[in-house]
C-alpha cells in the first residue's frame, strides 16, 4: 500500500476513457483535473490552463494531450507543458493506480509545489 | 564548463527575429554548426516567428502556431542556447562580454546584432495611455485582439502598409475602424496618387473610415484612450488606438557599444560593423545610406553574413530593385521602382479601368523598365520586377508592355502565360526569399518533392508572403509532372486528406468508426486532435444516422454538457421557445428556477428566447429538471445545429401580415430541432416584405408575400454581414417545409465542418444549390426524406436524458479531499 502521502480518490472507472474529472480540496488547494487517456493512463494537473486559467478538465483529450476549451492551447498531460508555439506550464501532480483505485500525491496539492 | 570543453568559437546573436535566425539557418546550411557555439538572446518571450504574417494573425487568416518559423526543438536539435524574454543591455568590447537585462554575462568571440526596428513614436500627448499600442509583435496583436473582443471603436494612425493591414485586421475582428493618415493619399511611398485613391475607395467600401490630411495632435483620455484629436479640429472617438506610422532601426545597443551609427547601424558590403568581430543584419542596419524594411534584401544580407561568418571572404551584399505588396484579402497592390516619370526623358504609360477597379502604370527610361505600379490585377508583378532587375531592353514591347505579359509576349510571337520550360533558370520566382526557377527545379528533382509544402520546406519559395504560390505550383507541375500533388486544405495536420475526400470515403468505403477513417487515411496521430475529432464525429453521425454512436469525448465542452460555458466557468441555459412563442406557465417556471438556483442574470436573447446566465455546472440537471416539468426542452443554444426560428406576429395580429408567419416558424422549428449540422443554423420567418424577423440575414429565411412564400438562403449577420440569396418562391407551407428539410440535408451532407451556410454557398455558388433543390424535384424529395429519417434519431431532448442520469459524471465533482 502507498504511504500516508498518497490519497485514494476512488476507482478508475469514475473517469470516462479520454475524459477528465475535477477534484477539489477543502480549504487550501487549487482545483485538480484527473485525466484518463485512451490508453488508460492516468495523469493529474492543476485544472488551470497556463494561458487564462481555462478549465483543462473540460477539454478534448487526444493521445497524451488535452486542448483547453477556451482558446485551444494544447497541454501535454505528462509534464503540464504547453505545446509550441504557446509557452507555459501548469503544475503536474503525481498520480498512480493501484488495484483499480486512483491515488494522488497529497503534499503537492497542499503546498502547491512538487515535493 | 561548456566554455572550456567546447573548442568552438562563441557566437552571440542579439535578437531572435527573422533576420538573425535566417543568418543562423544559412550558417548551419554552410558548415553544419561546426565553427560556432551559438547563444541567441530574444527580448520577446517567444520562439522565432514570421513577423510579416502578424497581420494575417490579426485578421484571423492564420494562427500564431502557423507563423512560427523555428520551434524550440529546432534550437535544441542544433545545439543553440536560446534565452527568451531577456534583452541584451550592454556590449563590453574591452572584456568581450555582453550583459543581459536579467544580469546574465556571457563572453563572445563574434556578435551578430539583429535587433530589428522599433515603432516610430512621435511625441504625441496621450501615447502612454492604456488602449494605445503599436503593431510590431505578438504582444501588440494580443492587445489588439483583446480590445476587439471587448471594445467597439478603433483608430489606426498611419496609412502605410502596416497601418492598412492593422486596420483591415481589426475590421475583420468586428471593430469599427477609422484610419488617420498625414498625407492626402494612402501608401504614398509605394503608390502614385491614382492607385492610392483606388485603394482608399475599395477599403472605404469595405467599411474603413478614412481621415486623410490628418495630423494627430493628441490622444485624449485620462484613465484609458478615449479618442484621437486632429490638428484641424476633427475628433474621432476610440477605445483602441494603434500607432503604425513607421519604424526606425533599433540602434541603441550598438550606439552604447561605440559602434558607428547613423540612421541605422552602419555596415559595409561584408555586413560588418565598425568592429570586425561584430556583424549586423536586418532592419537595424544602414548600408550605403539605405535602411531596410522589406524581407528580400534582408534574406540576401543573411546569406552574405553567414558566408562571412563561416570564413568566405568574398561574399558581398548589394541592394537590388524591390517590390512591395499588401496583405489584405481581395485587395491586390504591387509596386516596384519609380512611381512616376522623373523628367521629360522618361515615359509613363497608364492603363485605367475604373469599372473593374484596375490600374496599371509603368515607367520607362532609356528603353528599359524602371517602375511599375499596379492595382487590382498584380499577376505580372514579378515579371515586371524581373525586367527591371535584368535591365532588359523593352523597346520592342513598349506598346504592349502595359497590357501584361501574356499580351506582350503573344504579340512578339512567344507563348502566352508563363512557359516554365522556356523560362531561364535564373528567373527569380520568390521575391521574398530570392529563390530562382532553377533552384526550385533542382530541389524538386534532387529531393523528389511532390507537394507545395515540401517545396516550401526545402527552398522557402512562397513561404513568406505567399504571392508567388501559383508560380511555384506551376513549376512543381512542370518539374515533377504527374507526381505533383496539388496543394490542398487538409482536415488538420493529422492527415493529408481534405474534408471532401474524407466524407466521400466514409460513404463509398462504408467507414463507420473514427478509427476506421483514421486507418483508411493513415492518420499521423492515432487519436487525432481537437480539430479533426469533432469533424469526424459529425461526418460519421451525418452519414450513418441510427448506426453511428456519438462520441461525447470528441465534442467541444458545450455540446458535451448541453450548455454554454462562460468565461468564469459557469454555464448558461436557454430553453426552446418555439417560434419565439411562450406562455405564462413557462414564464412562471423560468422565474421560479432563476430564484431557486440563485441564477444571477436573466436575459432576452436576439433569437427571441430567454437566457439564464451564471448557472453552476452541478446545478444544471436540477435546472433542466424544473424546466422540463413545465414542458420545456433544450434550445440547443450551444450546438452546431438548429438554434432559433425567429418570427414576427404575422397575419394573426399584424395589419400588414400576409401569412401566418408565427405558425410556420413553429412548424419549421418542430421539424428541424435536434439535428446536428456542420455549424450553427438560424431560421427566420417574416409575415410580409417589411421583414421584421430579419429573415434576409439568416441561414434560411422565409418572407411571406400575398402570393406565397419567398425562400432565401445563405445569409449571415455576424462579422461579415451577408444578405441571403433568393432560392425560390412557393405557394404553400408544405412546400416551404420540404425545401427546408432538403436545404438542411444538402448543407449537412456537403458543407465542411465549421462552415456556416454563408461561406458554403459562397464556395459552391447559389446556382449549384438551385440546381439541387429547385431544378431537381426528385432530388429535393430524396434529400428531404433523408433529413426526416435522420431526425427520427436526433429529436430526443438531451436535457431530459441527463435528468434521467445520462453522463452523470459530467455534472458531479469527484469527492472532496480534506487538506492536512
Amino acid at each position: 500500500m502507498p504511504g500516508n502521502n498518497w490519497k485514494n480518490i476512488g476507482p478508475l472507472a469514475n473517469i470516462p476513457v479520454r475524459g477528465s474529472r475535477r477534484l477539489c480540496l477543502k480549504q487550501k488547494g487549487r482545483p485538480v483535473a484527473v485525466f484518463r487517456t485512451g490508453e488508460d493512463e492516468i495523469f493529474a494537473l492543476i485544472d488551470e490552463c497556463p494561458h487564462k486559467k481555462g478549465p483543462l478538465s473540460e477539454g478534448i483529450i487526444s493521445g497524451n494531450t488535452v486542448t483547453c476549451p477556451l482558446h485551444n492551447w494544447v497541454i501535454g498531460l505528462e509534464d503540464g507543458k504547453a505545446l509550441a508555439p504557446d509557452e507555459g506550464t501548469t503544475q503536474s501532480i503525481a498520480v498512480r493506480v493501484i488495484d483499480g483505485d486512483i491515488y494522488v500525491h497529497l503534499p503537492e496539492l497542499v503546498t502547491g509545489a512538487r515535493v | 564548463m561548456n566554455m572550456i570543453s567546447d573548442p568552438r568559437e562563441h557566437l552571440v546573436v542579439i535578437g531572435n527575429g527573422m533576420a538573425g535566425m535566417r543568418t543562423i539557418e544559412e550558417m548551419l546550411k554552410l558548415d553544419g554548426g561546426r565553427r560556432y557555439r551559438i547563444t541567441v538572446f530574444g527580448a520577446e518571450p517567444h520562439v522565432n516567428y514570421n513577423r510579416i504574417m502578424l497581420s494575417s494573425v490579426l485578421a484571423g487568416d492564420k494562427t500564431v502556431e502557423e507563423i512560427v518559423i523555428n520551434p524550440r526543438e529546432w534550437y535544441d536539435e542544433n545545439g543553440i542556447t536560446l534565452v527568451t524574454g531577456d534583452a541584451v543591455k550592454q556590449i563590453d568590447r574591452e572584456s568581450r562580454t555582453v550583459t543581459s537585462t536579467a544580469g546574465l554575462v556571457v563572453h563572445y568571440d563574434k556578435i551578430l546584432i539583429a535587433t530589428g526596428s522599433k515603432p516610430l513614436a512621435p511625441p504625441i500627448p496621450g501615447l502612454g495611455l492604456p488602449g494605445v499600442c503599436a503593431f510590431r509583435d505578438i504582444a501588440d496583436v494580443d492587445k489588439m485582439l483583446a480590445a476587439a473582443r471587448t471594445h467597439k471603436r478603433a483608430v489606426v494612425i498611419g496609412g502605410g502598409l502596416l497601418g492598412l493591414e492593422a486596420a483591415w485586421g481589426l475590421k475583420q475582428r468586428g471593430m469599427s475602424v477609422a484610419l488617420v493618415h498625414l498625407m492626402p493619399t494612402l501608401m504614398e511611398r509605394q503608390l502614385d496618387a491614382a492607385a492610392g485613391q483606388l485603394l482608399q475607395r475599395d477599403l472605404d467600401r469595405r467599411g474603413i473610415a478614412f481621415f486623410t490630411d490628418g495630423q494627430t495632435e493628441e490622444i485624449t483620455g485620462t484613465e484609458h484612450a478615449e479618442g484621437v484629436q486632429l490638428a484641424d479640429g476633427r475628433f474621432i472617438p476610440a477605445d483602441l488606438v494603434v500607432l503604425a506610422i513607421g519604424i526606425r532601426p533599433n540602434i541603441d545597443l550598438a550606439k552604447a557599444g561605440d559602434l558607428e551609427v547613423n540612421r541605422g547601424i552602419v555596415v559595409t558590403d561584408d555586413m560588418r560593423t565598425t568592429d570586425p568581430d561584430i556583424f549586423s543584419v536586418g532592419e537595424c542596419v544602414e548600408h550605403r545610406g539605405n535602411v531596410f524594411g522589406l524581407v528580400a534584401p534582408i534574406w540576401e544580407q543573411a546569406k552574405v553574413c553567414a558566408a562571412r561568418l563561416t570564413g568566405d571572404e568574398t561574399a558581398l551584399f548589394a541592394s537590388q530593385a524591390l517590390s512591395t505588396s499588401l496583405k489584405i484579402t481581395g485587395v491586390d497592390v504591387f509596386s516596384a521602382g519609380a512611381l512616376m516619370a522623373a523628367d521629360e526623358g522618361d515615359d509613363e504609360i497608364t492603363l485605367r479601368d475604373d469599372n473593374r477597379g484596375l490600374y496599371k502604370k509603368i515607367v520607362l527610361r532609356d528603353g528599359k523598365l524602371v517602375g511599375a505600379v499596379m492595382y487590382g490585377d498584380v499577376a505580372d508583378g514579378q515579371w515586371y520586377l524581373g525586367l527591371m532587375r535584368d535591365k532588359t531592353d523593352v523597346q520592342e514591347l513598349r506598346d504592349r508592355l502595359v497590357f501584361g505579359r501574356a499580351f506582350a509576349e503573344a504579340g512578339s510571337g512567344k507563348a502566352a502565360g508563363p512557359d516554365f520550360a522556356a523560362m531561364p533558370d535564373s528567373t527569380q520566382i520568390c521575391g521574398c526569399n530570392g529563390v530562382s526557377k532553377g533552384a526550385i527545379v533542382c530541389a524538386i528533382r534532387d529531393k523528389k518533392l511532390t507537394s507545395l509544402s515540401e517545396v516550401r520546406a526545402h527552398t522557402k519559395a512562397s513561404a513568406s508572403c505567399g504571392q508567388c504560390t501559383s508560380q511555384v505550383e506551376g513549376i512543381l507541375a512542370f518539374a515533377a509532372g504527374a507526381d505533383a500533388k496539388p496543394a490542398k486544405k487538409t482536415i488538420c495536420e493529422c492527415a493529408d486528406a481534405d474534408h471532401d475526400e474524407i466524407r466521400a470515403a466514409i460513404l463509398s468505403q462504408e467507414l463507420k468508426t473514427m478509427t476506421a477513417v483514421r486507418e483508411a487515411f493513415a492518420w499521423k496521430k492515432p487519436e487525432g486532435c481537437h480539430k479533426c475529432r469533432p469533424a469526424l464525429n459529425y461526418y460519421l453521425l451525418c452519414a450513418w444516422p441510427g448506426e453511428y454512436v456519438d462520441d461525447s469525448r470528441s465534442r467541444f465542452v458545450n455540446e458535451r454538457v448541453h450548455a454554454n460555458i462562460q468565461k468564469d466557468g459557469t454555464y448558461s441555459v436557454i430553453p426552446r421557445m418555439w417560434g419565439g412563442l411562450t406562455t405564462p406557465a413557462e414564464l412562471h417556471a423560468i422565474a421560479s428556477v432563476a430564484e431557486k438556483f440563485n441564477i444571477p442574470t436573466v436575459k432576452v436573447t436576439g433569437g427571441q428566447r430567454i437566457d439564464l446566465l451564471g448557472v453552476k455546472k452541478e446545478d444544471l440537471p436540477g435546472v433542466w429538471d424544473d424546466l422540463g416539468k413545465a414542458g420545456m426542452v433544450s434550445g440547443h443554444a450551444y450546438a452546431k445545429g438548429l438554434r432559433t426560428v425567429k418570427t414576427c406576429v404575422g397575419s394573426e395580429w399584424c395589419r400588414f401580415g400576409t401569412q401566418d408567419s408565427t405558425g410556420l416558424g413553429v412548424k419549421l422549428e418542430k421539424m428541424c430541432w435536434g439535428s446536428w449540422t456542420p455549424h450553427k443554423v438560424k431560421f427566420a420567418v417574416s409575415g410580409c416584405p417589411r421583414n421584421c424577423a430579419e429573415a434576409t440575414i439568416k441561414d434560411m429565411g422565409v418572407v411571406c408575400v400575398e402570393a406565397g412564400y419567398d425562400i432565401l438562403v445563405g445569409g449571415n449577420g455576424g462579422i461579415e454581414v451577408r444578405v441571403t440569396d433568393p432560392l425560390v418562391r412557393v405557394a404553400t407551407e408544405d412546400e416551404v417545409l420540404e425545401y427546408a428539410g432538403a436545404f438542411m440535408q444538402l448543407y449537412r451532407e456537403e458543407a465542411h465542418y465549421l462552415e456556416r451556410t454563408a461561406p458554403w454557398i459562397a464556395r459552391v455558388g447559389v446556382d449549384y444549390v438551385k440546381k439541387r433543390l429547385v431544378e431537381d424535384n426528385d432530388g429535393r424529395a430524396i434529400l428531404n426524406a433523408r433529413f426526416l429519417y435522420s431526425q427520427t434519431f436526433a429529436q430526443i431532448d438531451p436535457w431530459t436524458e441527463r435528468v434521467m442520469g445520462t453522463d452523470a459524471h459530467e455534472f458531479e465533482r469527484l469527492p472532496e479531499l480534506v487538506g492536512e
